[in-house]
């Protein structure tokens, strides 16, 4: 039974990284219809800031949770702001373009920044410190868990209740929804698309920020190629759970990250990546639009 | 006797009178020497020309001077059969040679038929040795299995452990030390292989494969793949609490598995390539080509460099070119090389070429002696 346990914590926290960059590929989606394929960058380039950001705390003599904390704070600003600037620059001029326009241009934008990264910091292997420390009562009620998956899980448990309660409940997620069903009309009612576009980028980077810090503390490293796997997986979920759905993208992270966990465990590691897309062709086949998504109402 | 006769026999003493009258050890050199793979195959034409050059100013081999016959088998094994039978009919004594392991595959059984010894500096594959068809086979670079050897020699004699799993990346070189490490552990019926696993490279983290690793109670690990995974593969063990020791290969002996696993790296075992970097015959051989060629040499120079003195020493000691004689002079005596002191075991592998198993050590790879 412990077997059965371990496999699934280790697909829920990898499950929940997924959501947390799925998230952002919905609320985008939901809105303006684009596949932002650079969302992957802003992720790594959240997980980027946060070990500079950390490496300057630990010059300092600051560690643990502080340093966490503050190297969070930064990072989610950092790649707001990327995000924030790649729609400005790379989408919103080509908005009333073919939408294939857009979407070369987010590819574009993808090998941009991967590049970038690569050639400003390095292209190997950083070590990223492990910054959460051991907290004993936390490990006699979890002992299959470390804290990094701790983290992880609340973290997430955390974003998903102020993802749904600021897109259900504030002026900004009312808008949102407003252009998501309807872009013209909301336009046509008082409502600034732009601003609401803005707003969605970056919340779904600042989302991504926080997965790639928790990450790079949960497995201790960080490349400027870590975007692209992690970036497509959560495409993948966001897919899988229904494009354009909040609930969907945090289902469809979580059905990913188990079925990829139990598949390894179960039948052979080997195929990890085949489990994963086997199951997304299988609901696509049964339900086109995945798991919770509706063909007309979005978010 | 017709006129015919006559031509023949004139044309005999011509030839004979030829070789006599000049009379020089020829050493075949066989390999790429030109095409995509010619940076394979030309530091050891370099080595073999510094080597004869040497050899040459002290005297030659048996007071006659050494002679170097080179021909270009592109590494294509259909071509390397003409290379083979344009040095046979030049009058090769023995054969430095071929650089890859399907070429040296295809010319061998014609050299075997002329009885010539050819020694390659770099053919790795190891059914050329193993299969035992070739006894005039001999190589200075260790053979494709030789880690995944002495990664479970390790493991089982060394460390003692019975249960042991196998991982790797699914990559070329992975996968295949994976495979020869799987043989061996079946072979030694010491230890039961109970895990034989791969992973995708690249993936944000393998926590399921620890946990299977953890369930199928493993002793030990053996990672056949590179150091991004094994680093993180190490840390995950670690931070579940897992002892469970891990044996991997040259691609993890690397200074950046050390950086990126930090302490979790302590006590994990890589095997790498002896260190033959203080050996002074190296030292010697790395300066004489920096001053002929102004450049650094190239890959399989030293091994060159050494399957070359070995040749021609075995020919000295031998005080003949015979085939049999060469051959019994290489199996026993030890040759003094810029790999170090080498001889060679009854298959034609070199022994004390090779690799060697080393351990991080307070932030280090330490050479376990």
């Amino acid at each position: 039974m412990d077997y059965f346990w371990g496999l699934f914590i280790s697909g829920l926290t990898k499950g929940s990284i997924y959501a947390l960059i799925a998230l952002g590929y919905s609320l985008v989606y939901g809105i303006i219809e684009l596949i932002n394929f650079a969302h992957g960058e802003i992720y790594m380039i959240g997980a980027f800031t946060s070990l500079i950001v950390v490496s300057l705390l630990l010059m300092e003599g600051m560690t643990g949770w502080g340093a966490l904390l503050l190297s969070l704070i930064v990072a989610v600003i950092y790649a707001a702001a990327y995000g924030f600037t790649v729609e400005k620059i790379a989408y919103k001029p080509l908005r009333q373009a073919s939408r294939l326009s857009p979407l070369i241009s987010a590819v574009g934008m993808s090998i941009f920044l991967q590049n970038y990264v690569l050639l400003a910091q390095t292209p190997d292997f950083l070590p990223f410190p492990n910054l959460i420390p051991e907290i004993s009562f936390l490990k006699r009620i979890f002992p299959l868990m470390t804290p990094a998956e701790i983290a992880i899980l609340l973290t997430t448990a955390c974003l998903m209740v102020v993802v749904t309660f600021i897109v259900k409940f504030t002026k900004m997620g009312m808008a949102m929804r407003a252009a998501a069903q309807d872009r013209m009309m909301a336009l046509l009612l008082g409502v600034n698309v732009n601003r609401v576009i803005s707003h969605a980028f970056i919340l779904g980077s600042s989302l991504a920020a926080v997965a790639g810090v928790l990450i790079a503390t949960h497995v201790g490293r960080v490349n400027f190629y870590m975007g692209f796997i992690a970036g497509l997986k959560a495409f993948t979920a966001a897919v899988l759970g229904g494009i354009g759905s909040i609930p969907g993208a945090v289902v469809g992270g979580l059905v990913l990250g188990w079925a990829e966990s139990f598949g390894a465990g179960y039948i052979s590691s080997d195929y990890e990546d085949a489990f994963a897309f086997f199951l997304l062709i299988l609901i696509l086949i049964v339900k086109p639009s995945g798991i919770m998504g509706r063909a007309t109402q979005k978010m | 006797m017709g006129k015919k006769a006559v031509i023949l026999l004139s044309f005999y003493f011509l030839v004979t009178v030829n070789a006599y009258g000049k009379e020089t050890i020829k050493l075949g050199v066989a390999g790429s020497h030109s095409g995509d793979l010619a940076s394979y195959g030309i530091p050891s034409l370099r080595a073999a020309e510094l080597v004869v050059k040497e050899i040459n100013t002290k005297g030659g081999v048996l007071g006659v001077p050494v002679e170097i016959l080179a021909e270009d088998d592109v590494c294509k094994p259909e071509i390397a059969t003409n290379t083979a039978t344009k040095l046979i009919s030049r009058g090769a004594h023995v054969v430095l040679g071929h650089i890859c392991s399907g070429a040296t595959k295809a010319a061998l059984s014609l050299y075997l038929d002329a009885k010539i010894i050819v020694m390659s500096p770099s053919a790795t594959n190891p059914e050329l040795t193993q299969s035992g068809r070739y006894p005039n086979f001999y190589r200075t670079i260790a053979s494709d299995d030789a880690q995944a050897k002495l990664d479970v020699d390790f493991a089982i004699n060394n460390l003692k452990l019975k249960k042991l799993a196998v991982v790797h990346d699914k990559g070329d070189y992975g996968k295949g030390l994976a495979e020869y490490a799987k043989k061996f552990i079946a072979a030694s019926r010491k230890a039961e292989l109970v895990l034989y696993e791969g992973v995708t490279p690249g993936a944000l983290d393998y926590s399921a494969l620890v946990q299977k690793i953890l369930r199928s109670g493993a002793e030990g690990v053996i990672y056949g793949g590179y150091h991004p995974e094994a680093a993180l593969i190490v840390s995950t063990m670690r931070k579940k609490g897992m002892k469970t020791y891990f044996i991997s290969d040259d691609g993890v002996k690397d200074e950046t598995f050390i950086k990126v696993a930090g302490s979790y790296a302590e006590g994990v075992y890589a095997s790498g390539p002896k260190d033959v970097s203080k050996n002074p015959l190296a030292i010697a051989a790395l300066a004489v080509h920096r001053k002929v060629y102004s450049a650094e040499a190239g890959a399989f120079y030293l091994n060159a460099y050494a399957a070359t003195q070995c040749l021609l020493t075995a020919i000295e000691k031998a005080k003949s070119t015979n085939y049999e004689k060469i051959g019994a002079i290489l199996h026993r005596e030890y040759f003094n090389t810029p790999l170090g002191k080498i001889s060679f075991d009854r298959r034609g592998d070199a022994i004390g070429v090779g690799f060697s198993m080393y351990q991080v050590k307070n932030g280090a790879f330490v050479e376990i002696k």
